[in-house]
């Protein structure tokens, strides 16, 4: 045991912090992921956590916690989004690309300002990257909160959302608020992905909703046990990954330590190589046997 | 304000428009934003490894966005599209994460590459600016119509023999290729903003194909050149100005489309 824990795993505050913190994070990113890639939205979730460093380092420059800036920035990138026609199939992917550009430039211009002011270059990169071990106990009854309030919003519209999802044009005939479904969803994501985004850096958290999810999805049958599988896979990957950066200390180049967003990604998308070695299916038996959103939502 | 290295400024940023246009015109008919974004910044993770080993930044930048091409055409053939650009995407930068981890002095570099440097181009650096840009408009020209017709209707270019797989890794390597010598220039973050902004102007304005990829050379000219004036004059970053003029051109463009619709077919609204 002492090989695979260094000593004083296990005692130290930050790490225990790390821990709990991390299982919320992984959890509810696993399973906000499950829908973002049914949906193929892949991209307005990684774009929402780029859009939350705007706000964190914005935060960073008026002094107030970092985490309010990512969520405030998130859950209105998420609305203006929706206002210029994420849900539209055709442009949905340049409506996310132009507010995600305009938010970079704001980013730009915060850092500058940030730099210019208090001459903290390291700041850009904690705010890009983030840090698992700087999380503060203040922080953390905000994070659970936020982060149960993303897992009910998607929880309670599990079903609708799934169906609006896969077919849109039944979900609607069906008498469900499709559109009204879909801004809530983009909500939850933007939370979710705000949450990520103060743990492992806005860039990185894409890889926790990603990747367990669309690994899950390729393993499992059946929408509840894919949102399982997920969850699983994204705590173990959060998990063994803290472990790997906290013994790293002793890892040359000495005393320097590994970043935890480096294994948690090597671990994720290793997990997804894998399901490439499951025997080939013909690509078209499993578009038939999952008719996901890439037939639904694909521009035509 | 045109004097000695802003002359080096001007010539690079001109070079980078054109290139950020053409390549951004079909970045935005092919649905490739998702793509735009990841192959500049995660081959911001190949400068920091060049750095780690004393090696040119374009070496590292254009063996990380290739590598980065690669890797999404690799994986997209059994993958949905979007989720083998993240997932390429975020290994990129883990691996950057952990490059810049291991070097002690990066921090700064890293913001200059993320954010450019537009204000530092050196005359050295603008030879292989222009030759590469020029390889890039030629790649393109070269593939224009094959590439068009893939992008707008890919059934009847199937149909007609051209593999959609191939159209889209060439189109992938050149943008891999564009994205080499623009970003230590502009920064992986403007690059995106410069691809897709004007693009996206441009197509809401005309449904032309090439009078839109003039349009968008044009705005993404604009663009830039305004941006380095008012840049110029008050020091803020220029990467300020592209982000916000493209969205800027963008919601112009929505408006003038939405505009144009309901003066065609004022009954369907």
């Amino acid at each position: 045991m002492r090989y695979i824990f260094e000593p004083g795993f296990f005692s130290s505050g930050p790490v225990h912090i790390a821990l709990a913190v991390g299982t919320v994070i992984a959890v509810t990113s696993a399973v906000v992921g499950v829908f973002t890639v049914t949906r193929g939205q892949s991209f307005a979730g990684h774009s929402l956590a780029d859009i939350a460093t705007t706000g964190g380092s914005g935060a960073f420059l008026i002094g107030i916690n970092q985490f309010w800036g990512y969520l405030a920035f998130g859950a209105g990138a998420a609305a203006f989004m929706e206002m210029i026609g994420i849900q539209r199939r055709r442009g949905r992917d340049v409506a996310t690309g132009v507010v995600l550009g305009a938010a970079l430039g704001l980013a730009a211009l915060f850092l500058y300002l940030g730099t210019e002011f208090s001459s903290t270059t390291g700041a850009s990169f904690t705010i890009l990257f983030g840090s698992m071990f700087v999380i503060t106990s203040s922080t953390v009854p905000a994070l659970l909160a936020s982060a149960l309030l993303a897992l009910a919003t998607v929880v309670v519209l599990a079903r609708v959302l799934l169906l609006s999802s896969l077919s849109p044009d039944i979900a609607a005939a069906r008498g469900v608020p499709v559109r009204a479904v879909g801004a809530a969803y983009l909500m939850a994501l933007a939370v979710s992905v705000a949450l990520a985004a103060v743990i492992i850096g806005a860039v990185l958290s894409t890889a926790l909703l990603i990747g367990p999810a669309a690994t899950a999805l390729r393993v499992a049958k059946g929408p509840v046990l894919a949102i399982v599988t997920a969850a699983g896979i994204g705590v173990a990957a959060i998990w063994i990954g803290i472990v790997l950066a906290y013994d790293s200390f002793y890892w040359p180049p000495s005393g320097r330590g590994w970043p935890v967003s480096f294994f948690v990604v090597t671990l994720i998308v290793g997990g997804y190589l894998l399901t490439y070695l499951r025997r080939d299916r013909p690509a078209a038996a499993v578009a038939a046997e999952r008719p996901d959103a890439e037939q639904v939502c694909s521009p035509a | 304000m045109f004097s000695g290295l802003m002359l080096n400024t001007w010539i690079a940023a001109t070079a980078v428009a054109v290139i950020a246009g053409v390549t951004g015109f079909f970045a935005v008919l092919r649905g490739s934003t998702f793509a735009a974004h990841a192959i500049p910044n995660g081959a911001f993770a190949g400068a920091a490894g060049a750095s780690l080993l004393g090696l040119n930044a374009f070496a590292g930048l254009a063996v990380f966005s290739v590598g980065g091409a690669l890797g999404i055409a690799g994986l997209s053939r059994r993958s949905r599209h979007d989720v083998a650009t993240a997932l390429t995407f975020v290994m990129m930068l883990g691996i950057g994460a952990l490059f810049v981890s291991w070097s002690t002095e990066y921090a700064q570099e890293a913001y200059a590459l993320l954010f450019g440097e537009v204000f530092g181009v050196s005359t050295g650096d603008v030879l292989p600016i222009l030759v590469l840009g020029a390889v890039c408009i030629a790649a393109i020209i070269v593939m224009f119509r094959p590439l068009l017709l893939s992008s707008a209707m890919p059934e009847v270019a199937e149909a007609r023999g051209l593999s959609a797989r191939r159209m889209d890794l060439a189109f992938l390597l050149v943008m891999a290729l564009a994205t080499s010598m623009t970003v230590p220039v502009v920064g992986a973050l403007l690059m995106f903003s410069l691809m897709i902004g004007p693009a996206a102007a441009a197509r809401a304005l005309t449904a032309r194909p090439f009078l839109a990829m003039t349009l968008a050379v044009v705005i993404a000219l604009v663009t830039v050149w305004t941006g380095i004036a008012i840049s110029y004059g008050t020091n803020w970053p220029l990467g300020f100005f592209v982000g916000v003029m493209g969205a800027a051109f963008f919601l112009f463009g929505q408006g003038y489309a939405l505009l144009r619709r309901h003066r065609v077919r004022p009954e369907t609204g």
